[in-house]
């Protein structure tokens, strides 16, 4: 099974399978609805009446998405900052490594009490927990660079400028894209956790008001759609990268 | 030595207390392959970087360029190293063009020229394609093309055959002196291979470590075009055992 349609048979078979094992699970266990409900159950509290559930796909969607692209740009931005100087770095970046440590989930009170509830406060809950990874895996590619093209560019009394934009740049990108997928995925983990904390709107906020009631199906079509937005993001990434990268250059 | 496009005489340079290179003396004539050869840690690649005008020397006199052969350090060197270093994100035409791009050279005529370079040294056909689709000896022959897309006068060579396996290396040996007669480039040829460095130069310069000194600087009496079958002459062993002598192997 190495042809390519058959890896992707078998990756839609795998998901078809886990669905398959829900819905037997539930049925021939007779689990109540309350504990696991059935898939078709699952789906059909998409049609309960006052969940407002595009509204609340927008709102989580908004605080994922903002956040992150604000994280990608701060932190692109600071490890560019950094390569051109060393000052600059050698005073910053022990600091980032240190702040990196700081679980970015405590720090959600506090960012309630700065900023209130809400979207911006959620975005910037998952802009805290994605720019880490996407500016340290960007400063490290901007640095790997072998000093022997180094050599070539100064042999031809190429510019800084020049090395930046025709080796270091490029050759950083796949690091940039490595940063990005974890980052991806963590934003959306810090969009739901801010929700969790704190917010009125939102797929997070969204199964806090439905555990009350024990209305397992709208959890589990809430998770569903959390992981839905999350594909949409990484699988964005993905593409893009496919566009930028040269296969052999990508970083697994 | 009149007409000579590189004099050395007594070049120096050392790294705090380390000496990396002393008492480096020779002449290169327009047009010849030097091979440097010694062990690691004798100063050959330190003596190819002041030659790139990478590093300065720190003492001793050195010249390139004649009256006859102007050299513009800034646009007259190419370089290839062990590693054919090639932009993975570049085709190979793209790799060939970089030293053109940084000089700002006229791209149309660059393009031209790098598809004559890359026929040269055996790539036509593979201009298309990106570096991991070619093998280690057709990286090499790409980085080969590349410090020759600008025309410069003087190529330097820092073991470009090195990771190569044997039967590969002997191949871009014989390539080499082919390229080096139609493209009528200095070259200077660092290596730590005695045969290959006897079987390539014009010249051979015999550097020795601890403390690293030049040890010898001899002419190869050989014929050109040179052949595989000339390893086995009496007068190339002579020469290798030279080498060998000098550097404390016999």
């Amino acid at each position: 099974m190495n042809s390519k349609a058959g890896r992707w048979t078998l990756a839609v078979l795998a998901h078809l399978a886990l669905l398959l094992a829900w819905y037997l699970f539930v049925r021939l266990g007779n689990v109540p609805k309350f504990v696991m409900p059935s898939p078709a159950a699952t789906l059909d509290a998409l049609l309960a009446p006052n969940y407002s559930w595009w509204t609340n796909i927008a709102v989580t969607g908004t605080e994922i998405f903002g956040g992150y692209l604000l994280a990608l740009v701060v932190g692109v931005s600071l490890a560019l900052v950094f390569t051109w100087s060393k000052l600059l770095e050698a005073f910053f970046m022990p600091l980032l490594v240190s702040l990196n440590m700081i679980p970015k989930v405590a720090l959600g009170p506090l960012i309630i009490v700065w900023f209130k509830y809400g979207v911006f406060p959620n975005s910037i809950m998952a802009f805290s927990i994605a720019v880490f990874p996407i500016l340290l895996t960007t400063a490290r590619g901007l640095r790997e660079i072998e000093p022997e093209l180094l050599d070539l560019v100064r042999s031809l009394k190429g510019s800084r400028w020049q090395l930046f934009t025709k080796i270091q740049l490029p050759g950083a990108l796949p690091y940039i894209f490595a940063g990005m997928k974890v980052g991806a995925i963590l934003a959306v983990a810090g969009a739901i956790v801010g929700e969790f904390l704190g917010s009125d709107k939102g797929l997070g906020y969204l199964m806090l008001q439905v555990q009350v009631t024990l209305d397992t199906p709208a959890m589990f079509m809430a998770v569903i759609m959390i992981t839905a937005l999350g594909m949409l993001l990484y699988g964005l990434v993905l593409l893009l990268e496919r566009l930028l990268v040269v296969k052999d250059a990508r970083v697994a | 030595m009149n007409g000579s496009f590189i004099h050395l005489a007594g070049v120096r340079k050392a790294y705090g207390e380390h000496l990396a290179i002393s008492d480096a003396s020779f002449d290169v004539m327009p047009g010849e392959l030097v091979s440097l050869v010694g062990p690691s840690g004798c100063g050959k690649s330190t003596l190819l970087k002041i030659l790139a005008g990478l590093h300065p020397h720190d003492g001793g006199e050195l010249r390139i360029g004649s009256p006859s052969h102007p050299f513009d350090p800034s646009r007259d060197v190419g370089m290839v190293f062990q590693a054919p270093l090639l932009l993975k994100w570049r085709r190979i035409l793209e790799n060939v063009l970089l030293p053109a791009e940084i000089l700002g050279l006229p791209m149309a005529q660059s393009r031209s020229r790098a598809r004559d370079l890359l026929a040269l040294v055996g790539l036509a056909g593979n201009e298309a394609k990106y570096p991991y689709e070619l093998s280690g000896g057709m990286q090499q022959r790409a980085a080969i093309a590349r410090a020759l897309i600008h025309d410069p006068k003087l190529v330097l060579m820092d073991e470009p055959f090195g990771a190569l396996d044997a039967l590969t290396r002997e191949k871009m040996n014989l390539e080499l002196l082919r390229i080096w007669k139609e493209a009528g480039k200095t070259i200077v040829f660092v290596t730590h291979g005695i045969s290959e460095a006897v079987f390539l130069g014009t010249r051979v310069v015999v550097l020795t470590a601890g403390p690293a000194r030049m040890a010898d600087n001899f002419e190869v009496d050989l014929p050109h075009p040179r052949t595989l079958e000339m390893k086995t002459h009496e007068k190339f062993g002579e020469y290798t055992r030279r080498i060998y002598r000098l550097l404390g192997m016999e």
